[in-house]
Order: structure tokens, then C-alpha cells, then sequence
């Protein structure tokens, strides 16, 4: 019998995986992005989880929303990203210190 | 175990095994690839929950889409991995420590007794002819009218944004300019001399014609 607090549970799981890779990956922007992919999908396992067990469509609708915003967030950033290499030869984080003064 | 619990757990294995491997493995293409993995088994987890739209919507729009996006730049990128990779370890236990207190508070606040089987018992599925795509898009076009149209011009944005951030000017490159090339007049092109008409010799080239 699978309930509610197993999906729960699993979305808890991969929200910490994610976590901890970007608290691992934190020079990497490629994988940083990539980790707060992870992260939407957790939330996004709950607000299905929950629209299924309340019989409450509308969990489903924020969900859409959700991917909708996660998808131009990944354009744009993936475009600062082509960009920023373009002008500094790097993706590493500690490089792009130009801004710091 | 039904056929349910049996799926659930397995996708949730391999969802939480391919999320492991995108956070560490070494090589950038096999992460993103392994993202992929995490978002389809992702996907499956959702028709477990009868949310077959957004389940097909994953699937195309992030597989299909964002995620051939990120492969793209990952290719695209000429990156030092053994730069990128130094302090890999060092954020490890602090990380980790971070994680196990997520998951146990998380897990606490989740084995209550407010979401166990007697408090929200599994619903029933729903009937053959039901169709979970005429149902959100009946509150999506109503209720969520408003919402729906602000994602679409967020959309308008992420792609005008993303055009704007990649565009290349390059200056020693040569382009045609049509307003120009239609306002040109003859005048700026062509110029007539005066000059006096010359007399071709006959003898040399005249008489050889003949």
C-alpha cells in the first residue's frame, strides 16, 4: 500500500541529493543548474503527490506553472552561462569575481 | 506487493540513483544525460499518480527540450573538469550533515499520523473514459485564466532574453543593408564624362576584322 508519506518521502530524498550537489558541484555552474532541475522536480513530486491524494486538480495547474518558470529559468541561465564563457574563457564560480571590486 | 507498490519502488530506485550520479559524477554529458534518467523515471511516477499530462509534458518538454538544451552547452563549452573538480570533497561532510538533518526532519514531520493511510487513504482510480487532459485544461482556461497568460509572457521573455544575452555583433563581418540598396539614386552610382570621342586606327585592328 503505497501512501501519501511514501512519495513524501522520496521527494524529501531527491530535494537532499540535490542539495548536497550544490553543495559538491559549487564551481561548476553546468552542474548547479542541473541540481536546481533536481530540486523543482522534488517539489514538483509533491504538489503531485498532494493534487492526487486531496482528488484536488489544481495542484496539477501549479505544477504546469512550475515547469513553465523552471524552463525559462534553464534558458536564461544556460544563455548567462554561453555568455559569460564567450568573455571569460571559464564556468568556474571563483573566477567570476569581476563584479566584487 | 501489487503491481503498484512494485512500480513506485523501482522508480523511485532508479530516480534516486540517477540523481546521485548527476551530483557526481565527473563528466558534465554523462550528468546531463543521467538528468534525463531522473526526469523520465519521474515522469513514470507521475502516471502512478494518474497525472498523465504533466507526465507526458516532462517528457517532452524536459527531455525533449530542455534538456537537449543543456547538452547542447555542456558540448558547446571547453571547460577544465580537473579545475572545476578541486574541493570536490571538501564541501562533502558539511553537505552531507545538511542533507541527513533534511531528510530526518522531513521524515519526522512525515510519518504523523496527519498523512498516513487512515488520515488520506489512496482514492480510488479513476474510471476508463476519464481524461486528466480535459480536466486541467478546463480549470487552466477558467480558473487559471490569468496565471496561464503571465507564464506565457514570462516565456516571451525567456526567449527574447536568451536571444539578447547569446547575440554576437561582429564588426568585421559584412552585411547587406536592403533600405540602403533600395534608396540608392543613379546619380551616387554612376558618372558620366565628358570627353572627346577617340579614333580606333584602321590599319591594325580594322583590316584584320575585314
Amino acid at each position: 500500500m503505497i501512501t501519501l508519506t511514501h512519495y513524501l518521502v522520496l521527494a524529501a530524498i531527491l530535494f537532499s541529493i540535490a542539495v548536497v550537489g550544490i553543495f559538491l558541484n559549487r564551481k561548476n555552474v553546468v552542474i548547479l543548474l542541473m541540481a536546481i532541475e533536481l530540486l523543482l522536480l522534488a517539489v514538483n513530486i509533491n504538489f503531485v503527490a498532494f493534487s492526487h491524494y486531496l482528488q484536488d486538480i489544481s495542484g496539477q495547474v501549479f505544477v504546469f506553472f512550475i515547469l513553465t518558470v523552471a524552463a525559462a529559468e534553464a534558458a536564461i541561465g544556460l544563455a548567462i552561462l554561453i555568455a559569460l564563457f564567450r568573455n571569460r574563457h571559464t564556468i568556474n564560480v571563483d573566477d567570476l569575481n569581476r563584479l566584487s571590486g | 506487493m501489487t503491481f503498484l507498490d512494485f512500480a513506485f519502488y523501482a522508480f523511485s530506485a532508479i530516480l534516486i540513483f540517477a540523481a546521485f550520479m548527476v551530483v557526481t559524477i565527473r563528466n558534465p554529458v554523462r550528468a546531463a544525460l543521467f538528468l534525463v534518467l531522473a526526469f523520465f523515471s519521474a515522469a513514470c511516477i507521475w502516471i502512478t499518480l494518474e497525472a498523465e499530462f504533466l507526465a507526458i509534458v516532462l517528457v517532452l518538454v524536459y527531455v525533449g527540450a530542455v534538456m537537449v538544451l543543456f547538452l547542447f552547452v555542456v558540448m558547446m563549452l571547453d571547460v577544465n573538469l580537473v579545475q572545476l573538480r578541486e574541493g570536490f570533497g571538501k564541501y562533502l561532510p558539511v553537505g552531507a550533515l545538511v542533507a541527513l538533518l533534511l531528510v530526518a526532519e522531513m521524515v519526522i514531520i512525515l510519518n504523523a499520523k496527519v498523512f498516513g493511510p487512515e488520515a488520506l487513504p489512496r482514492p480510488a482510480g479513476q474510471s476508463a473514459d476519464y481524461s486528466n487532459t480535459k480536466e486541467l485544461g478546463e480549470i487552466l482556461y477558467t480558473q487559471y485564466a490569468y496565471p496561464f497568460e503571465i507564464a506565457a509572457i514570462i516565456l516571451l521573455v525567456a526567449i527574447i532574453a536568451a536571444i539578447s544575452l547569446t547575440l554576437r555583433r561582429r564588426p568585421q563581418t559584412r552585411y547587406q543593408k536592403p533600405h540602403k540598396q533600395v534608396a540608392v539614386k543613379k546619380a551616387d552610382r554612376l558618372r558620366v564624362v565628358s570627353m572627346k570621342s577617340e579614333r580606333q586606327e584602321a590599319d591594325s585592328d580594322g583590316a584584320a576584322a575585314k
